[in-house]
């Protein structure tokens, strides 16, 4: 299985192929990915030096494409596709029915890989992408269970790459609009979740509030770890009960699985986090890589080792790990 | 607004049920609405494929009935297709040869391509190229996403492609997301696979607030809503100049009779849409919104006053 890291610049890219990666995942500097924030990503000119520095390591790179353009702004889009063709890329991850078109029609050599904000749960979608732009590998949105991974790539005409580690989203990416309900701004539309531009601290005689967008997600009492205010982990009131409503601050950890993922014919492990520090992608990469070559030394007897654990519970949010969906009975 | 008069006033179409209703409750509400002044009516489960109080057979029969009674129906389809189940299901009713099917999610545009169809608002149709695409598979009918503006609208209906018509959702709770995790179930702390349909005892929804008492959310099993309910009324002179061809109401547990009724006055014209808004308001569970077509937090309230229209 490939390791595919994600690299919200030049630093995180040379961590991620110093440490492992068989390929890193980039995007360009504005709305056309859904990792737009500030400070984040690359110039036309880095990537040059981030492939040149990836190609020599054998690592591919991959850029996500991955918003979707509206007619006003579509142009933006296809320059992107169009310099990222120029830029000789491995793979271009899209979501948009006419970004895809696009590149298809004006890039019939590009690889196209449809990103997990492309939605696709079933073969069938699968099927249409496959069909209409030639796409090779599809990301999975991370609600299935292993059982129906499993399934839909028995049925796929395409290679299927699944998310391994990191944040965790619990909604269907690509049909969730949580964000922009609250600020005006989502992953499809603008690129990103929650955005900090729109988030408030508050100290109060209590502690802290976090709000986004004016909505109360969080309210910390004195000395309680304060976490980001991302929309669907907030602390809630239902009935009479104050929760966690929609999910707990927690990230995706697989890594027990790998032997299942492996046996289901997962073709790529994703690792989140491209707007993180090189020092996560450095640390991720550098665990997963060991476990990947452990696994496939002896795949009969593979265990997460404890000390991998612990250094990955260490860069989760919330400092604790789930497996998601692919686990039953967190659904 | 005398510029806008002479296009027609869009039809008033009835978005599918979105929550969990008794048998009952369904029969009487199609019985209501096959009286009511809607012009199309969507029927199905659009939301979780475990609810089972009406069958595929059973909405064929009320779709027969609301088609005597003069409606267009049209079947709607799950918006999350996970299980080889749902797709089976999928396919009966892309086959069922009667009446234009509304796909929600790209594998039901598969298996429809080739035969005229419509695609629901959990489609991601944001520009031209992609509904291009769709309109050479047999796409007849878009439902603009919840979450776009009407300038977005306005440069959409330039490039409309010919024999496509447009829907915007008019009134209802906004969908937001949908997930593998049931958030019903989840805060009566059941597991999903033993969720005891839940989801029934709230015909509008879960209410979520904040901790300091602002509506904020509706849970709908895996389905999150908005807690506000949008309305677009006010807006119905621009929906005209814009060529809008339906507009769409999405029911709720109480009063959606009268939410009919205003809809239809206000296109008469028998009703001033700001003065049938206000009554409006009076039957939404948490309040009114309508940011998301204004260019602003979908949450927001600006068109109320008409300020905007």
């Amino acid at each position: 299985m490939e390791l595919v890291c994600p690299a919200g610049n030049l630093p995180s890219l040379k961590a991620a192929v110093d440490n492992g990666a068989n390929a890193v995942y980039t995007g360009f500097r504005d709305d056309t990915n859904a990792r737009h924030f500030a400070g984040l990503n690359f110039t036309p000119e880095k990537l040059t030096e981030g492939i040149r520095y990836a190609r020599r390591k054998g690592v591919r790179v991959f850029i996500a494409l991955n918003t979707y353009p509206q007619p006003g702004g579509y142009s933006r889009w296809q320059e992107a596709v169009d310099r990222a063709a120029d830029l000789g890329v491995d793979a271009l991850i899209a979501a948009d029915i006419g970004v895809l078109e696009y590149a298809a029609q004006h890039h019939p050599e590009l690889n196209l890989h449809l990103s997990v904000q492309g939605s696709a749960t079933n073969y069938e979608a699968l099927r249409f992408y496959s069909d209409h732009f030639g796409v090779r590998r599809a990301v999975l949105p991370r609600v299935l269970s292993m059982s129906q991974i499993r399934h839909v790539i028995e049925h796929s005409p395409v290679e299927v790459e699944v998310f391994a580690f990191g944040s965790l989203c619990v909604m269907v990416e690509g049909r969730c609009i949580l964000s922009s309900y609250a600020t005006g701004r989502s992953p499809n539309t603008y690129g990103a979740c929650s955005p900090a531009s729109h988030v408030e601290w508050q100290e109060t005689s209590d502690g802290l509030d976090t709000r986004l967008g004016g909505v109360l997600i969080q309210r910390h009492p004195k000395g309680e770890n304060v976490g980001y205010p991302t929309l669907c982990k907030g602390t809630f009131r239902v009935g009479d009960n104050i929760y966690h409503a929609i999910e707990d601050p927690i990230s995706l950890n697989a890594m027990e699985l790998l032997p299942e993922l492996a046996s289901a014919g997962v073709k790529a492990l994703k690792i989140e986090g491209r707007q993180r520090s090189p020092v996560y992608v450095a640390q991720v990469t550098r665990v997963w890589r060991q476990a990947l070559d452990a696994f496939e030394r002896s795949p009969d007897d593979f265990r997460p080792r404890p000390d991998w654990t612990a250094e990955l519970g260490k860069v989760s949010e919330g400092a604790q790990t789930t497996l998601g969906a692919y686990h039953r009975p967190w659904q | 607004m005398s510029a806008t008069d002479t296009r027609p006033a869009p039809r008033l179409s009835l978005g599918p049920i979105t929550y969990y209703w008794p048998k009952d409750k369904v029969e009487d509400f199609y019985a209501m609405v096959a009286d009511a002044p809607v012009d199309i009516v969507y029927l199905g489960e659009t939301v979780c494929s475990k609810r089972n109080q009406v069958r595929f057979e059973d909405w064929l029969a009320i779709g027969e009935r609301l088609e005597a009674a003069g409606k267009e129906v049209a079947l709607s389809t799950l918006a999350l297709l996970e299980a080889e189940s749902e797709l089976i299901r999928l396919r009966s009713i892309c086959d069922n040869g009667r009446w234009l099917v509304e796909a929600n999610d790209m594998g039901a545009v598969n298996l429809l391509q080739g035969r005229p169809f419509a695609v629901g608002h959990s489609v991601n149709v944001y520009n031209d190229r992609t509904l291009a695409l769709l309109a050479r598979q047999g796409c007849k009918r878009w439902v603009l996403p919840v979450e776009l503006t009407h300038e977005t609208l306005a440069d959409m209906q330039r490039s409309r492609p010919e024999g496509v018509e447009t829907e915007v959702l008019g009134y209802g709770r906004l969908p937001l997301a949908y997930s593998a995790r049931c958030f019903t179930a989840r805060a009566r702390n059941l597991p999903k696979d033993d969720c005891r349909y839940a989801c029934i005892d709230d015909p509008d929804g879960l209410l979520v607030s904040t901790q300091d008492d602002n509506r904020f959310l509706a849970l709908n099993g895996i389905q999150t809503q908005s807690a506000r309910t949008m309305n677009l009324l006010p807006e119905l002179g621009r929906m005209r100049a814009l060529g809008v061809d339906i507009l769409r109401i999405s029911p709720q547990a109480n009063g959606t009779d009268k939410v009919i009724d205003l809809f239809h006055r206000a296109l008469d014209g028998e009703l001033d849409p700001i003065e049938a808004s206000t009554s409006l308001e009076h039957l939404m569970p948490a309040g009114p919104c309508d940011g998301y077509w204004h260019g602003g937090a979908g949450m927001d309230v600006q068109g109320r006053t008409g300020k905007a229209a």
